[in-house]
């Protein structure tokens, strides 16, 4: 495929913003990493062996009694019961960097917990003796997947809502208008409070519920587009041939209404990244227990002599909040018409 | 030979290491009109604004000497520019919509300039004023005083922006394109104005044009640019009467030339009756609107096979519109008939098989392409819609819908920013021609144009006709172009047909007041 030149100018512009493009590389990598986290924090070896065979403990689940031993339960591979069995069998285990899961507790801690971070829990533990760099690589996995899911769905629905308004105008765009302005003044924290009295918020359950809110923010800017494209000399040429209208939309009005969703679209992934970690400070969010960076704020919250809690999740915070807005940045410099 | 008041010598300026003005000498004499006469992008403007040194320091670097009466002004200091621009050197510019501050009255604009310079205020800027209003003809001048620039009309405006260049009595007027934008009958009006000034006040006058005939009646002096050079320098009855330069020649034969093709057939193709276009204004929700601007006030045509309808009428008489409300891109009331067809009955889902007979070709060869696709695509895109061939099939149509209109079929992968206006405008008739309409409707399609681009597209339109048996609704304000192409006409003002009939008799015996006026302003020379 080739790239018209204004796509290929904008991706020039785009790569000589070096703050911007470094941080699209950096995202890019630590997004890989927490999508593979079972290959670098698990309680279970990524390989082992025992009686001469192979076993992918971390991909795979074993009952004990596979392993040679009696149980016919999923074996805990850290205990040294599960160690002396396969060593006892001429075997080995591999263990990914960090040995623990996100819901892990290590029983061999010699302080209570939390305790400060040793070579073994290399950010400390928190109260109840999980690692933290592992809840803090499954929390930020969690919180960028969520964010993408609801920026994919808000610029599914915002797009289609401000063309649909921009394009038919009259009474289309008044009712449709209207109906935001109603819309937008229902107050989502009350009526995620409310939600959570009558079911367990999960992944999909807050997904659904901040969908139902966050497409609001690009629809007037797709729809301005779109007032402004219906006139356009060429758009007037595509309608006297002749094209259907969904045409028209797709191909000749919709990539002006492109430059400004996109340039838009990093500051809807921190709104989100944000939001998910808010609600799970006050606990509103994900289910209890589950590794998210807001949970791990709150932890931090109510325990300052653990500073190495609330630092870690300030710095990871940013760090993603920080390269998500560079990005966003240099992205709307690349697409502004005036460079 | 007095001292000249304004003397350019080996003038260079360049923008980001361009250069746009090369080795530029001229001078300007007390009371004498100049006229730089060019095609755009010859320099004209810039070398207008670098007088005053009005150019961005920063992307322009420019050598050699300016000076007014002796004094350098080519990097001189602010203090010093300020005292002479608006003061001892006024400029007018093209666009009277945009060069006044729509947020103030048209007293506070003048009298700025009067406070800035002159340190005049209160009941004396007010006589001033108003004297400088009636100067430059503005009838009731004491109504207009409190007038906002949207409540005035183009004409008017350039006015104002002319009483508020005189207000301190410059030694120097630059006028740099200013009646481009304004209708032909009122570009009459607003040169006969300069001029008459120019000889009261006795000031020197600079003139800038893209239109040598329309210097003519004014200039003493014609300077020919072309590419950042003068090409020709003149009296200007020389220039008229013997060119030396090809391109001086070029310019002024770019008047188009020609005649309507000979055609006899009496089959009407379009047939259109009572078409009326009304917008409301006012009213609200539940409430009639108790007001409409009729921009097409039942308006009957007919166009005959083959043959080329001409509508003519200034800016704001409703022709486009017109043309877009037979077209079905905008709605309106009324019949009309298209090979036989009531099209005024179909839904936009029927009409879509008749469009592929009836094309259109815009006035702007910018805003008419998509620059985001290739002139391949953007010229297939109606073959996509109505025949369903493959791709091969369409490729070939492709290249001859542009070996049709002159371009190279080579160039179908390119992108339309990589042309030129021309070869835009092109690219457009390419992308109506390929669809084999029997009708076509050229909304100015010349209008964006040089003259010298403009005499090749109206060619390439009579060929074109010839060769395909077209007929065309060509929409036009400039009249020397619809005489060269048009069977019949049609005069338009305010929505209304004032004359329609045969090209020729519309021409040598204009009946209505109207057209009569639009004839003489245009100041057409006599059919060969």
């Amino acid at each position: 495929m080739r790239l018209s030149p204004l796509a290929q100018r904008r991706l020039k512009r785009f790569r000589n913003n070096r703050r911007g493009w470094w941080s699209l590389w950096l995202f890019t990598a630590l997004f890989v990493l927490c999508l593979g986290a079972e290959g670098v924090a698990n309680d279970k070896p990524l390989m082992l062996k025992a009686a001469g065979h192979y076993y992918f403990p971390a991909f795979k689940r074993y009952t004990e009694q596979q392993l040679g031993g009696v149980l016919p339960f999923q074996p805990d591979y850290r205990s040294d019961y599960v160690r002396q069995l396969v060593v006892a069998q001429g075997g080995w285990m591999l263990f990914p960097p960090i040995a623990f899961g996100p819901d892990t507790p290590n029983y061999d801690l010699t302080t209570p917990a939390p305790s400060s971070p040793t070579t073994m829990n290399w950010l400390g533990t928190d109260d109840q003796a999980r690692d933290v760099l592992a809840r803090v690589l499954y929390g930020a996995r969690m919180s960028i997947l969520f964010a993408v899911a609801l920026t994919v769905l808000s610029a599914l629905i915002g797009v289609a809502a401000g063309a649909l308004q921009g394009y038919y105008g009259g009474w289309v765009d008044l009712f449709g208008q209207r109906l935001q302005e109603v819309w937008s003044g229902l107050p989502v924290l009350y009526l995620l409070i409310i939600l959570s009295g009558f079911v367990e918020p999960g992944f999909w359950w807050l997904l659904g519920i901040m969908t139902l809110f966050s497409w609001l923010a690009l629809v007037d800017v797709v729809r301005a587009e779109f007032l402004r494209g219906r006139s356009l000399e060429y758009v007037k040429a595509a309608r006297a041939l002749g094209l259907p209208t969904r045409k028209v939309i797709v191909r000749h009005i919709l990539p002006n209404a492109m430059n400004a969703t996109l340039s838009y679209l990093p500051f809807i992934l921190t709104g989100a990244i944000t939001t998910l970690s808010a609600l799970d400070f006050l606990g509103f969010g994900m289910p209890a227990g589950s590794a998210s960076l807001g949970e791990l704020i709150a932890q931090g919250k109510q325990n300052l002599q653990a500073p190495w809690l609330g630092l870690t999740a300030f710095f990871s915070l940013s760090l993603i909040l920080c390269l998500l807005v560079f990005i966003g940045e240099a992205l709307r410099d690349a697409f502004d018409p005036r460079a | 030979m007095p001292e000249p008041l304004i003397d350019i010598r080996d003038l260079w300026i360049a923008f980001n290491g361009q250069p746009v003005v090369r080795n530029l000498s001229l001078s300007l004499h007390p009371g004498e009109c100049l006229a730089l006469v060019g095609e755009s992008g010859s320099g004209k403007s810039v070398t207008a604004n670098a007088i005053l040194q009005l150019l961005p320091a920063n992307a322009c670097h420019s050598q050699g000497s300016i000076r007014y009466q002796g004094r350098e002004l080519l990097g001189a200091d602010v203090q010093t520019l300020r005292e002479i621009r608006g003061n001892r050197i006024a400029m007018i510019f093209q666009e009277p919509m945009t060069s006044l501050n729509p947020l103030h009255t048209v007293q506070r604009q003048i009298g700025e300039t009067l406070l800035v310079h002159r340190g005049v205020t209160g009941e004396a800027a007010r006589a001033r004023i108003m004297e400088l209003l009636e100067l430059v003809g503005i009838a009731d001048p004491v109504s207009r005083l409190k007038a906002y620039p949207h409540q005035l009309s183009g004409g008017q405006r350039q006015r104002v922006m002319i009483a508020m260049a005189l207000a301190c009595e410059p030694d120097v007027l630059i006028a740099d394109e200013p009646t481009t934008a304004l209708d032909v009958t009122v570009q009459r009006k607003i040169l006969t104005l300069l001029k008459s000034l120019q000889k009261r006040l006795g000031m020197a006058l600079l003139l800038i044009s893209h239109d040598l005939n329309l210097v003519r009646s004014i200039a003493q002096r014609v300077c020919v640019m072309r590419g950042g050079e003068v090409v020709e320098h003149a009296a200007c009855e020389d220039l008229f009467n013997a060119p030396q330069h090809p391109y001086s020649r070029l310019l002024l034969d770019a008047e188009p030339a020609g005649q309507a093709l000979p055609r006899d057939t009496r089959e009407a193709v379009l047939k259109v009756q009572d078409l009326k276009v009304w917008y409301a204004l006012g009213g609200g929700w539940l409430r009639k609107p108790w007001e409409h601007i009729k921009a097409v006030d039942g308006v009957s045509l007919s166009v005959q096979r083959g043959k080329t309808l001409g509508i003519v009428g200034e800016s704001g008489s409703g022709k486009s519109t017109l043309g877009q409300a037979i077209l079905r891109l905008i709605e309106a009331e009324g019949q009309v008939t298209f090979e036989g067809q009531a099209l005024h009955t179909l839904n936009q889902a029927q009409m879509r098989p008749w469009r592929k007979k009836m094309q259109v070709v815009f006035q702007d060869p910018y805003g008419s392409l998509s620059p985001r696709l290739s002139v391949a695509q953007i010229i297939s895109e109606g073959l996509e819609v109505h025949l369903s061939s493959n791709a091969q099939q369409r490729d070939e149509l492709v290249a001859q819908a542009l070996r049709d209109v002159g371009l190279d079929p080579e160039t179908r992968h390119r992108y339309p920013h990589e042309f030129s206006g021309g070869q835009r405008q092109r690219i457009a008739i390419a992308r109506a021609l390929v669809l084999k309409p029997a009708l076509i409707l050229l909304d100015e399609p010349t209008s964006a144009l040089d003259r010298t681009v403009q005499k090749q597209v109206v060619a390439l339109l009579r060929q074109l006709q010839e060769r395909h048996g077209l007929t065309y609704l060509f929409i036009s304000h400039d009249l020397a172009v619809i005489r060269s192409l048009a069977h019949d006409i049609i005069v338009l003002k305010d929505g209304q047909v004032v004359e329609q009939g045969p090209s020729h008799a519309v021409f040598e015996a204009p009946q209505h007041p109207y057209t009569q006026e639009l004839l003489a302003a245009s100041a057409l020379a006599p059919s060969a």
